[in-house]
């Protein structure tokens, strides 16, 4: 038994169709609780008021952003050196996922930063940076529809997120050089005496684990259509030559 | 690999068009700026290590489709894959002639483009080191998108897209030397990591640009 057996679709799918439901029934459960919790059952921040609130959907979906991409990146090297079909399609399906999660992140923080800045944008490293990660995704969904077959697009897109990665780690320490910071720190280092209060750290805990649960049901889901898509241009190939 | 080099420099000479466009497209930058910003010289020489830099980057990435496409369509890029010397080779020559016909040439003519930028006197030094150390980086990242988008038709858009975030940390110490350079503070910090950058994408992504093109011509 070992992960490999997943790189099977047959056995991905299996696996998957049991997986799915649990899955996006405990992201439910933790979104529902960690973000009614959140928002009903914790206090308003002495300085910042309600807006504190917004650091539910914030934080989780900026992690996840981030995440989305490293995890493409471990199965775009898994496809590169494995060959396996699956990794390339679940990267190729987390993409747009990730994506969105950027586009959650810089929204509700433009919503914090109006009231609480005085702006909804600023040149500051951390938005700019989450910028650049969305011109990264854009490039990377872009090349992914422009090119026709499969294996080839699988590839090219996999050298695209090694590289990216690469450079989208030197742009974050680039815009660090080039511009002091108006965003907090980390809110929740584990080495770190001085995090978000407890009262509001443990809804927070909970709606990250919701965001997790959520992201990986979405890839699960589309990784599943995009099996289900491959596999129908099989059959229609094959019927077109018969 | 010299009769490469030489080959495609004879290309870009002669092919029309190709060579001439980047510095075109440079100097039309540096004089639709001011007239949209407005003559005052404080203004223009804030912006200016901007500008250049974005200007030049702009005019790197009009040439780089054509670094790989017309030997992609006739042919020759077959006929270069099965040759002797490595594929790697044969993108870091390619991404040098595209260097030596737009970098080069747009470090060249920046100094006499700062002028119209109003450009402060001790940024010209810096201006021409930033560019001819930094556009080396420019031709190569912008051949591995060539290398990734050469089996698309009508890829220039979608190279921009790809390009362009790549060339983030490039521009932002490119233009931090120069900037840095004209207000007379030291300069050395974001001129050793432009070099870096350049040190490092001229050592690493032939490699990548080359894996590319294999699959594009599989």
């Amino acid at each position: 038994m070992s992960i490999w057996e997943y790189a099977n679709p047959k056995k991905f799918m299996q696996t998957s169709a049991w997986a799915l439901p649990w899955l996006a029934g405990l992201s439910a459960a933790c979104l529902v609780v960690g973000l009614i919790w959140g928002y009903f059952f914790t206090p308003d921040d002495y300085k910042q008021g309600s807006t504190v609130k917004i650091i539910y959907l914030h934080v989780p979906s900026a992690m996840m952003a981030i995440n989305a991409w490293v995890m493409m990146l471990v199965t775009s090297l898994v496809w590169l050196i494995r060959r396996h079909h699956v990794s390339a399609l679940a990267a190729k399906a987390a993409a747009p996922v990730g994506l969105t999660f950027t586009a959650i992140a810089l929204v509700t923080g433009a919503f914090w930063g109006q009231p609480m800045w005085g702006t909804w944008w600023a040149w500051d490293p951390r938005l700019t940076s989450f910028l650049i990660l969305t011109l990264f995704y854009l490039g990377y969904i872009a090349l992914w529809q422009a090119i026709e077959d499969p294996d080839t697009a699988a590839d090219l897109t996999s050298v695209l997120c090694i590289v990216g990665s690469v450079f989208a780690l030197l742009s974050r320490y680039a815009v660090n050089f080039w511009n002091q910071g108006l965003h907090q720190g980390a809110s929740l280092s584990l080495d770190k005496e001085e995090n978000v209060a407890d009262v509001f750290w443990f809804p927070l805990l909970v709606c990250i684990a919701g965001f997790v649960l959520l992201f990986l049901t979405l890839v699960l889901v589309r990784t599943r259509t995009e099996i289900r898509a491959r596999r129908l241009q099989a059959l229609l190939s094959r019927e077109r030559l018969a | 690999m010299m009769a490469l080099l030489s080959r495609d420099l004879r290309l870009a000479f002669r092919a029309g068009g190709g060579f001439g466009l980047g510095l075109a497209f440079f100097l039309l930058v540096a004089v639709l700026v001011p007239l949209g910003v407005g003559p005052e010289a404080q203004t223009l020489a804030k912006i200016a290590p901007g500008i250049l830099w974005v200007g030049a980057l702009l005019a790197c990435l009009l040439s780089l489709d054509r670094i790989f496409a017309l030997d992609f369509e006739d042919g020759s890029l077959d006929l270069l894959a099965t040759a002797p010397i490595p594929l790697e080779a044969v993108v870091a020559i390619k991404a040098l002639a595209h260097w030596l016909v737009t970098g080069l040439a747009l470090t060249l003519v920046a100094p006499v483009l700062a002028v119209l930028m109003m450009l402060p006197a001790g940024g010209y030094v810096w201006l021409v080191a930033s560019l001819a150390l930094g556009t080396p980086a420019l031709s190569v990242i912008g051949a591995f998108g060539a290398a990734l988008t050469v089996g698309v038709k009508r890829g220039g858009l979608l190279l921009s897209l790809l390009v362009l975030p790549l060339y983030v940390p490039t521009l932002i110490f490119g233009a931090e030397v120069v900037k840095r350079g004209a207000m007379g503070m030291e300069v050395a910090t974001p001129l050793l990591l432009l070099a870096g950058i350049t040190a490092g994408s001229v050592a690493l992504l032939p490699f990548a640009s080359a894996a590319a093109i294999r699959v594009n011509l599989r």
